[in-house]
This record gives C-alpha cells, sequence and structure tokens, in this order.
C-alpha cells in the first residue's frame, strides 16, 4: 500500500488517520454538545 | 544569505510576539487572569496554545531527526500523541478536569490535586517535583532553540541563549497565561502553515506519495551496520521485535513520551482555561489536525529525507550530517526547500521552542508563587498582588536555572531530558490525576504513596538501570562500580516509565483499597457536576 510493505508502519499510517478522523468527527458531532 | 528578507521576517514576528504580550498583560487583572486566564479562552485559542506547548523544537527537529534514523516506526508516536494527547486527554481528562478544578476553584496542577485529596503533602510534592525536575527539560529546549538561532544566524552561543531567553522572560513575567495562550496560537498557526507546506513539498520533489516511499524502501541495504547490528531493518520497516532498537523505539520514544503527554503539568493546566465542555469538544477536532500536522509530517519527512540525501549525494541522511540526528532536519530544510522557506522554517521552529518554554516557565513559576509560597504562608493573609510577585520571582528563577543547565548541558541531551521529564511526570502524577477524575474511592493516603513510590522508582531507574542517563551521570559507577545495576538484556534499554508508572498505579491502588476513605461530603463536592 502506498510503496510500504511492513504491517506494523502500514497499521501506524492507518491508525495515524483514524485518530485524526475521531478527532475531527467528535469535534463536530459535539460542536454544540457541552 | 538575503539577510534584508531574513531580517524582515524576524521583525514582524519579534513584532507581533510582542503585540500579543502586550494585549495579554492588558487584560490580565487579577491572579486567575494571570494564571488561569479568567476561564474564559475561546476553543481554537485553547487548542493551538495547548498543540503549541506539547509540541517542541525536541519534536521537530530531534524526534523529526530520529525518525530519519531509525524510520517510519516512529508514527506510532504520531499516532500516541493524536489518540492518547488529544482524543483521551480532551474527551477522558479534560472535561473531568475542568469541571472539577473550577469546583474546587483550583488554578495549577499541584493546587488542584491538592484540593482533591485535601492535602498540603500532595500539594507541596507535586510542585515540588515541577519546580526542581522542569528546568532540566526547559534548559534542554532552550540549548536546541539557541543552537538553532546560532546555526542560522551565525550567531555566537552565548549571544543566542541570552537573546532568546529574554525574548521569552519578557511576555511571561508581563502577560500571565493570556499572554502566553495568545502567542502561543500566532506560533501555532505559522507552525502549521511551515509543517503543511514541508509535506506537500516533499512528497512532490520525491515524484509522488508512492514513488517516495517505493524509494525509501529500496534503500535497506545502505541501514549503517550499527544500526543493523542494533535491530534496524530498513526506514519503511519497524526494527526488529526485541531487539535493543526496538526497545529504545517502543519503551521510550512511543510510550514514554506518548503516555507521559497525560501528567504534563503545563498541559494538564490548559483544560482549566476553558469556559465550557463544549470549547473542550471543538479543541479536540482542532488539536487532532494540528498534532498530525507537526508530528505526522516531522516524522515522514524526517524518514524521507533518506532519499533526498540520497538522489542528492548518494548517501543516507545519518551519514550526510556525520551521525548527528539533530542536524538531519535543518540540512534537509537547507538543501531541499527555497531560500525563503528556511527562514519561515526557522521562525516555525522558534515559535515551537518558544511556546513549549514560556507553558514550562509559567508552570515553575506558578509552582514557586502560587503553590509553595500560599501553602507556606497559608495562616497569613497573602493578597493576589503578593502572588503574582511571587509567581514571578519563581518564573525569574526557573529562567536563571535553565539558563545555566543551558550552559552545562551537552546538546545531545535534548530528546533524552525531554523523555526523562516526562517519565518522571508521569510515574509521580498519572495514578492520582487518572484515578482522583474517576474514582471515589481513592485516599489521600494511596495517592501520597503511589506519588512518592512512582517519584523515587522512575528516578532509581533513571540513575542505576537506565544505560543512557546512569552510565553518563556516573552515580550508580560511584556507589556500586559498574555503569548499570542490570546487564542483561532488555533491562538497560527499558525506559523509566514502564517500571514507575505501573508501580505507581499498584501502590495507589492497593493503599486506596487499605486505608481510611476521604470524608463522604469532600469527596460529592469533588464531583459535583461530573
Amino acid at each position: 500500500m502506498f510503496g510500504l510493505s511492513d504491517p506494523w508502519i502500514i497499521a501506524a499510517y492507518v491508525l495515524t488517520t483514524l485518530s485524526v478522523l475521531l478527532c475531527v468527527v467528535y469535534g463536530i458531532i459535539n460542536w454544540n454538545k457541552d | 544569505m538575503n539577510y534584508t528578507l531574513l531580517n524582515t521576517i524576524i521583525v514582524i514576528y519579534v513584532g507581533l510576539i510582542a503585540l500579543m504580550g502586550y494585549l495579554g498583560y492588558r487584560s490580565t487583572q487579577s491572579a486567575g487572569d494571570y494564571i488561569v486566564a479568567g476561564g474564559n479562552v475561546n476553543p481554537f485559542i485553547m487548542a493551538l496554545s495547548y498543540g503549541a506547548a506539547f509540541i517542541s523544537t525536541s519534536a521537530i527537529i530531534g524526534f523529526g531527526g530520529a525518525a530519519g534514523a531509525f524510520g517510519m516506526g516512529l508514527l506510532w508516536l504520531t499516532f500516541f500523541t493524536i489518540f492518547v494527547g488529544v482524543f483521551i486527554a480532551f474527551v477522558f481528562f479534560g472535561k473531568r478536569t475542568r469541571t472539577m478544578g473550577n469546583t474546587l476553584g483550583a488554578m495549577t496542577f499541584p493546587e488542584l490535586m491538592g484540593k482533591r485529596y485535601n492535602s498540603s503533602f500532595i500539594h507541596m510534592f507535586s510542585a515540588i517535583v515541577i519546580f526542581v525536575f522542569m528546568p532540566l527539560y526547559a534548559g534542554a529546549v532552550l540549548i536546541g532553540a539557541a543552537r538553532f538561532l546560532e546555526t542560522a544566524l551565525g550567531l555566537n552561543y552565548t549571544t543566542s541563549l541570552i537573546i532568546f531567553t529574554a525574548l521569552i522572560a519578557v511576555y511571561v513575567t508581563t502577560g500571565g497565561i493570556k499572554g502566553v495562550m495568545y502567542s502561543d496560537a500566532l506560533q501555532g498557526s505559522i507552525m502549521f502553515f511551515g509543517m503543511i507546506f514541508l509535506l506537500i513539498f516533499t512528497y512532490t520533489q520525491l515524484g509522488g506519495v508512492t514513488e517516495a516511499h517505493t524509494a525509501l524502501s529500496d534503500m535497506v541495504s545502505m541501514v549503517p551496520a550499527k544500526l543493523k547490528a542494533m535491530g534496524h531493518q530498513g526506514w519503511t520497516n519497524m526494527p526488529l521485535f526485541g531487539s535493543t532498537l526496538w526497545w529504545v523505539l517502543v519503551s521510550t520514544l512511543v510510550l514514554g513520551v506518548g503516555i507521559g503527554t497525560l501528567a504534563q503539568p503545563q498541559l494538564a493546566v490548559k483544560f482549566m482555561t476553558v469556559k465550557s465542555g463544549k470549547s473542550l469538544n471543538r479543541a479536540c477536532l482542532i488539536g487532532g489536525v494540528f498534532i498530525f500536522a507537526m508530528t505526522g509530517v516531522a516524522f515522514i519527512v524526517g524518514a524521507l529525507s533518506n532519499v533526498h540525501f540520497m538522489n542528492t549525494e548518494g548517501k543516507t541522511a545519518l551519514a550526510a550530517v556525520g551521525g548527528n540526528f539533530d542536524k538531519i532536519i535543518p540540512l534537509y530544510i537547507k538543501t531541499s526547500m527555497p531560500e525563503w522557506f528556511a527562514y519561515v522554517f526557522m521562525i516555525t521552529l522558534l515559535a515551537a521552542g518558544i511556546s513549549t518554554l514560556s507553558n514550562l516557565f509559567h508552570a515553575m513559576g506558578t509552582a514557586l508563587g502560587k503553590d509553595i509560597y500560599e501553602q507556606l504562608n497559608k495562616k497569613k493573609n497573602t493578597s493576589s498582588r503578593h502572588t503574582i510577585l511571587f509567581v514571578r520571582i519563581g518564573i525569574i528563577i526557573g529562567i536563571i536555572v535553565s539558563l545555566i543547565l543551558g550552559y552545562q548541558l551537552p546538546i545531545s541531551i535534548v530528546a533524552r531530558a525531554t523523555a526523562m521529564f516526562f517519565g518522571i511526570a508521569a510515574a509521580a502524577f498519572l495514578p492520582m490525576f487518572m484515578l482522583g477524575i474517576y474514582w471515589k474511592g481513592i485516599t489521600r493516603a494511596g495517592a501520597s504513596a503511589g506519588m512518592v513510590t512512582g517519584t523515587f522508582s522512575a528516578l532509581f531507574w533513571l540513575f542505576f538501570v537506565h544505560a543512557k542517563e546512569a552510565a553518563p551521570l556516573g552515580i550508580c559507577n560511584a556507589v556500586f562500580g559498574k555503569p548499570f545495576l542490570i546487564s542483561s538484556a532488555p533491562w538497560p534499554v527499558v525506559d523509566p516509565i514502564l517500571i514507575g508508572l505501573p508501580i505507581a498505579l499498584i501502590i495507589t491502588v492497593i493503599v486506596s483499597l487499605l486505608t481510611r476513605p476521604l470524608e463522604a461530603a469532600h469527596v460529592e463536592n469533588c464531583f459535583q457536576g461530573i
């Protein structure tokens, strides 16, 4: 995937992307919640 | 070197910093304003301020350089800094810390802990740990930033150190946390755009994402023999499981810094500056994207710099800088980016160093002025004016001690000192902080025992077992006649956080289960609104 073959490095990329998305989605959903 | 362009950029930058300090100074009227910005800071400022305080020169230069040497395994730290350092910190720690801080009227981390457990001992001990150990971290960041100024502007080291320290001293002592947070938000914005440009430019220059990664994978045969013997398997692979390099990467760089983030007093205090849980939700979005732009970009670009040096000089990044990790990112910027970007990036790095340092000095100042001074003068009626005065004295002492360390410590200490302070802070503070906001059953004795054993077990490990510190410090050698106590693998490379934190956590829980609980009314009051 994208020139990478080590599953641990791919996992780090994927988890990094997912955690950014998690922060973004959480922020949007709870934008007006206390 | 285009001095006109460089000077223009510097003058604009220093002018903006001075303006931020002035805006903070103008709106600072009370001790509350000075220490937690009156609890009324907007989420954009808070998130950028948190991020800019978190990410220092050490993260970009030190850890980015480590990625140049060790490879993309450093991306695990990016994952931890976003998932643990932002998501868990904001959602699971931030809201409860803010609510409890407000209920108890706490303005600093030691004060929050002291009031949560109704204990002067916990209050004082936490403040002392901060006041004693933080200058080490601040001194190290100071060295990194001053060395960068020295290289970039051709000034001598002493002049760089003094100019840089004076700049920070002025706005931290005048503006309080509002000045710190406003300028952090400005530094954060500069850092964000600088790093995004760096990422795009790097991938474009190397022919695209897949092409760049493939070229880096193809360099596996060029791994230096010394690193190969330690477990290095190429820059797009993790080190060999269980090897020395694997332990350094996973225990010190990824877990040590990734988990240590949760118990950083200068970051925890940011939660008490926002006006609502809503602000923290919004800050989570901004913080996640920001931290990715910092650590993600630094580590990806650090690793990919190998391809650039291979294409231009036919060697690895480490070989191009003569073996010094800290020079990889600066040299990469200098040789691959347009001149104007090199100047803007220099400002980005100084911004990162300044924002982290100003927060550290602020935390040290409040530890002395707000925590230690007020605790010692409990019976006397201390006025707000006195508190601010003693906070300023604390900041000045912190700055002087850090400046002295700036002269004394060697440059290679920067990344190590960062991990050292993160480890000690996590072992000392994390169990009582985490359980304090979640578990009503934790007792005063449990929290105290965990804090003391955590602090001392982490220090013991640093002084006597962890080879990287124990050997150069020489205390173990003086006492036991050998550089470190346990020589069998993997112990000399296991980070103190993996020893101190579990011990502290277990002790906190066991002692809490065996000792007298806190008064029920006090506990209910602490958890009001949670």
